[in-house]
């Protein structure tokens, strides 16, 4: 099946986003850690498992009459780091955004540990993960150091 | 090297000449010799939980060496109790003087107020994390009896999850390339993600339920406190304790060297009668707490400890 067909397995969109190469399986997770789980106003179309010359399958998310945002992005490089992100304006491709996981994670995620001095809200501190490997993708919190577990990161997005 | 958060802020050969400095400071330490290498220097001593043996020795250390401390106090009645955030205290403390050592309860707190100041942090303890200087002192006592640190059997005994005295000793040992014996009961496990830690590491590493069965090729004993409140049921606290109580009928078939340590306050996990053998380091092991906290100030603040003491001290 080509790229193209997969694509169309839902309809074309107007207005809006699409994130392809979304590593297989990951659709639900990728929607949670950018917010659009659940309750939303925007219609959402996803596909999954679905064949891909570059993963094997892969997952596609269209997100209609909504363009993420340069903070949504860093959250998605958590969980789809080499995702293609495509703005569509008018049913065509309008920008094509990189997604960009630098050596530090800043201010996207709070570090899941309980007893991290990054829970004190009171605190002026910037949320900071250290990027340890790529893959598997492995962070570590500046503060305290411990390893972060990218399920439990998904509910911690900032 | 600005502040001693964790021990991945020191090289091995860091750790070694520190040694080397704490060595030399013996005698200062011991109060024979008076060498005011840090005289006008200022520490500020801000313990955010209670401590003993930490809090004190940093004091001790300081003056020694001629300097001198500003303590936090007690928490309740500092501005602390009033919502001022660490952030601001460490701003404030900072102005006042030219070292911080603190121990808070919160994990990571000692790397965030090392990024708000403008002075080295020493980590006294920060939460389950981090004990820096604690592990120096180990390593230095552990050094003392052996005459070196590397390819050492060292069994870590007691509450491995909470303590965090073995944490960053299992690190530091690991770095040496000691094989190390974690002996506690399983609610008590070293946890996995720092066992698989240090075999990322390259560390050996073997785990067990069985203290004494561990104990005779071993070179050092690392005994830590078994603390009632981690279990929900009594019994399984008494069945537990008394599995991890080193008596001297125990050490009958113990190398003759093997040193015995324990970062105190021990409850019953060493019976006195361990105390007259020649195993027993822990009390030596507690006065080393000031050397090496000596070597660690000088370096931090960047004062040299010369390599003749004696010629440049004075009498007291």
């Amino acid at each position: 099946m080509s790229n193209e067909q997969s694509m169309r397995r839902v309809t074309a969109i107007r207005n809006g986003t699409v994130i392809d190469h979304v590593p297989s399986g990951q659709a639900l997770r990728v929607l949670e850690m950018l917010g659009i789980a659940g309750e939303t106003s925007v219609p959402v179309s996803l596909v999954m498992n679905v064949p891909s010359k570059k993963l094997g399958s892969k997952d596609i998310i269209k997100v209609e009459d909504r363009e993420l945002t340069q903070s949504e992005l860093d959250r998605l490089a958590l969980v789809a780091p080499d995702a293609h992100v495509a703005i569509i304006r008018a049913y065509v491709v309008a920008e094509k955004l990189s997604i960009n996981l630098g050596e530090e994670v800043v201010n996207v995620v709070r570090c899941t540990f309980s007893n991290c001095i990054t829970t004190n809200a009171r605190e002026p501190l910037a949320h900071r993960l250290r990027v340890v490997s790529r893959d598997p993708l492995h962070l570590r919190c500046h503060y305290c150091g411990r390893p972060q577990d990218l399920d439990e990161l998904v509910k911690n997005a900032l | 090297m600005t502040g001693l958060i964790t021990m991945d802020d020191l090289t091995n050969e860091e750790i070694l000449s520190i040694l080397d400095d704490a060595e030399r400071l013996l005698p200062v330490a011991r109060g024979e010799l008076y060498l005011p290498l840090l005289r006008g220097r200022i520490m500020g001593n801000l313990f955010f939980e209670p401590s003993t043996r930490t809090r004190m020795s940093f004091e001790t250390a300081m003056k020694r060496l001629g300097g001198d401390v500003v303590n936090l106090g007690d928490v309740k009645t500092s501005s602390v109790v009033k919502g001022e955030t660490l952030f601001d205290t460490i701003q404030m403390v900072d102005g006042y003087t030219d070292i911080i050592a603190m121990r808070h309860p919160r994990q990571g707190a000692a790397q965030y107020a090392q990024d708000a100041a403008r002075v080295p942090i020493l980590n006294g303890g920060d939460g389950a994390g981090n004990h820096p200087t604690q592990t120096m002192l180990d390593l230095f006592t552990i050094r003392q009896a052996h005459g070196r640190l590397d390819g050492l059997k060292v069994v870590l005994a007691g509450d491995l999850r909470y303590g965090r005295t073995v944490h960053s000793l299992s690190h530091a040992l690991t770095r040496f390339g000691c094989e190390l014996i974690f002996a506690s009961p399983t609610l008590l496990q070293m946890p996995a993600e720092i066992v698989s830690d240090l075999r990322e590491h390259g560390a050996t590493v073997t785990e067990t339920e069985d203290l004494y069965g561990s104990i005779d090729d071993a070179d050092v004993i690392y005994m830590t406190r078994i603390q009632k409140e981690r279990f929900a049921d009594e019994d399984e606290y008494a069945r537990c304790a008394g599995a991890y109580k080193l008596h001297a009928k125990h050490l009958g078939d113990v190398k003759g060297d093997m040193i015995i340590m324990h970062p105190l306050p021990r409850v019953d996990e060493i019976h006195p009668s361990v105390d007259e053998t020649r195993h027993a380091r822990y009390f030596e092991q507690a006065f080393n707490g000031v050397v090496a906290r000596m070597a660690l100030l000088c370096r931090l603040l960047g004062v040299t400890v010369p390599a003749d003491v004696m010629a440049q001290g004075g009498a007291l």
